[in-house]
C-alpha cells in the first residue's frame, strides 16, 4: 500500500460509520464531484457492512491513487468470514440471505468505476473498488 | 515447554495445593479483602496451572468478575489490580520458606502471568468503562431525536447527520411512537442533512412508511437532495408509490392539501413585468 494508506477496522457499528467518514474525507481531498462522493461513501458503507454482518468483521484499506492523468480513490474491504459460494447469485440484484435489499453488492458495483470481488467459501472475501475523479 | 520448564512449574503448582490456606489468609491480609472474595479464584488458579491445557478461561471468568464487582463498590482499577498482585508477595514467601531452587524458579514465571492477569483486570474495567459511555450515548441520541409537531394532524421528523442503523431506527421508533400519541395522519421525513443513503437507512424508510400506513398515517419523504437521488437510483432502490417532496415546506404544503386543511395564504401583490424586445 502506498504512503496515503489508512487502515480501518471494521468491528462494529461504528466502525462503519467510521469508515464512511474517512472515504469521505479522501473522496474530497482527490476531487471527486459531490455525487461521486457521495457514490463512492454509499458503496464503502455497503462493503463495510457487509463485512460486519456476514463475516462477523474485518478491515478496510483506504488509498488515493492515480494513473498519471486521473487521481481516484482505491478501497479494499477484506473479511476471513465464511466467504461467498456462488458470485454471480450474490451479485443478483434482491437477492439476500439475511434480511436486507440483497442490492448491497450489486449496488456498489454500479456505484463505482472498477469492482473486484473475489471470495470462496471458508476463505474470506475481498472486495476492492476504485472510483476515479472525473 | 521443556521438561525442566515443567518442572519448575510444578513445583510452584505443589506449594499452592500444599499451602493453600496459608497462602490465601496471607493474600487476604495483604489484599486487605476477605477471603470469601479470594477463595474462588484461589481454587480457578490452582486447577488452571495444574491443567496440562493452560486454560485460563474460569479464572478470567472470575477475575472479570471480581473487577466488575469491584468496581462497582467504588473501587480505583489500579486497587483491583493490586489485589492480584498481592498474591505475589503471599506466594513468594511460600516459595522462599520451601527454598528449592525450583521454586524460585518457577517464581519467575508465576510472577508473570500474575501481572497479566492483574492487567487483565485493569482491561476489563476500561471495557466496561467504554460500554457505559455506548450506552450514555445511546440514551442521547434517543434525547436529541426530535419528531416535532407541524400542523394539527402533522409530525416531521428531520434526520440530520450520519445515520446509522442504530440512529435510524431509534428515530423511526420515535416517528411512529408519535403518530400513536398524537394521532395525527400525517408525517414528513426530511432527509436534507443526511450525507448518505445506503440500502439500510433506505429500508429502515420503507418500512417506517409501510408502518405509518398500516397504522392508518401517510409519509412523505423530503429533502432528497440530487447526490443522493442519483445513489439511490444506481443502487437500484425503489421507493415504490412513496411520495416524496423537493422540500420540507413543499412537503408540509402537500400534506396540508391531503388533510384537508383551510389554509389563508395571505394576499400576494402580483408583478407583472413585460419585456420588450427592442
Ligand atoms: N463479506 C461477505 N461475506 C459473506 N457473504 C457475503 C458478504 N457480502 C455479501 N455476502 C452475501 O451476499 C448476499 C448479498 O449481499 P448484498 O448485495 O450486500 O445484500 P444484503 O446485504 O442486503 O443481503 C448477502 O445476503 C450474503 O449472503
Ligand atoms: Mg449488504
Amino acid at each position: 500500500m502506498s504512503g496515503d494508506g489508512h487502515l480501518l477496522p471494521i468491528a462494529s457499528n461504528a466502525d462503519v460509520v467510521a469508515v464512511r467518514r474517512q472515504v469521505r474525507a479522501l473522496a474530497v481531498d482527490v476531487g471527486l464531484s459531490l455525487v461521486d462522493q457521495t457514490k463512492v461513501v454509499t458503496a464503502a458503507s455497503e462493503l463495510a457492512r457487509n463485512a460486519l454482518v456476514y463475516a462477523g468483521g474485518g478491515r478496510a484499506s483506504i488509498e488515493i491513487v492515480e494513473n498519471g492523468v486521473r487521481k481516484g480513490l482505491r478501497l479494499s474491504f477484506i473479511d476471513e468470514g465464511p466467504g461467498i459460494p456462488d458470485l454471480a447469485l450474490a451479485l443478483t440484484d434482491g437477492w439476500t440471505t439475511g434480511s436486507g435489499l440483497g442490492l448491497g453488492l450489486g449496488g456498489s458495483r454500479r456505484l463505482v468505476d472498477e469492482f473486484d470481488l473475489i471470495s470462496a467459501p471458508g476463505k474470506g472475501t475481498t472486495v476492492t473498488v476504485t472510483k476515479w475523479a472525473r | 515447554m521443556t521438561a525442566h520448564a515443567d518442572a519448575t512449574r510444578r513445583r510452584v503448582h505443589d506449594l499452592l495445593r500444599a499451602e493453600e490456606e496459608r497462602i490465601l489468609q496471607r493474600w487476604t491480609d495483604l489484599a486487605k479483602t476477605s477471603a470469601e472474595e479470594l477463595r474462588d479464584l484461589y481454587r480457578a488458579l490452582r486447577l488452571a496451572l495444574g491443567d496440562e491445557r493452560d486454560d485460563l478461561a474460569d479464572v478470567r471468568g472470575l477475575l472479570a468478575e471480581l473487577s466488575r464487582e469491584r468496581a462497582r463498590q467504588g473501587h480505583t482499577p489500579s486497587d483491583t489490580a493490586r489485589v492480584v498482585f498481592c498474591l505475589k508477595e503471599a506466594v513468594h514467601e511460600a516459595v522462599a520458606s520451601d527454598g528449592s531452587a525450583e521454586a524460585l524458579k518457577g517464581f519467575i514465571w508465576f510472577s508473570r502471568l500474575i501481572d497479566d492477569l492483574g492487567l487483565y483486570t485493569f482491561e476489563v474495567y476500561a471495557t466496561a468503562r467504554e460500554k457505559i459511555i455506548l450506552d450514555q450515548a445511546e440514551q442521547l441520541l434517543e434525547l436529541s431525536t426530535p419528531v416535532v409537531k407541524l400542523w394539527e394532524g402533522i409530525v416531521a421528523v428531520p434526520l440530520i447527520g450520519t445515520l446509522d442503523s442504530a440512529r435510524t431506527q431509534v428515530v423511526m421508533e420515535k416517528l411512529l411512537q408519535t403518530l400513536v400519541e398524537t394521532g395525527a395522519e400525517h408525517a414528513v421525513i426530511d432527509i436534507t442533512g443526511v450525507p448518505a443513503v445506503d440500502t439500510q437507512v433506505a429500508q429502515h424508510l420503507l418500512k417506517t412508511v409501510v408502518a405509518a400506513r398500516l397504522m392508518g398515517a401517510e409519509c412523505v419523504i423530503s429533502g432528497i437532495r440530487p447526490q443522493i437521488a442519483h445513489t439511490i437510483v444506481t443502487l437500484g432502490i425503489e421507493f415504490g408509490d412513496i411520495i416524496t417532496k423537493a422540500s420540507l415546506a413543499d412537503a408540509l404544503a402537500y400534506a396540508l392539501s391531503r388533510s384537508g386543511a383551510e389554509i389563508s395564504t395571505p394576499r400576494r401583490t402580483r408583478i407583472a413585468v413585460r419585456t420588450e424586445e427592442v
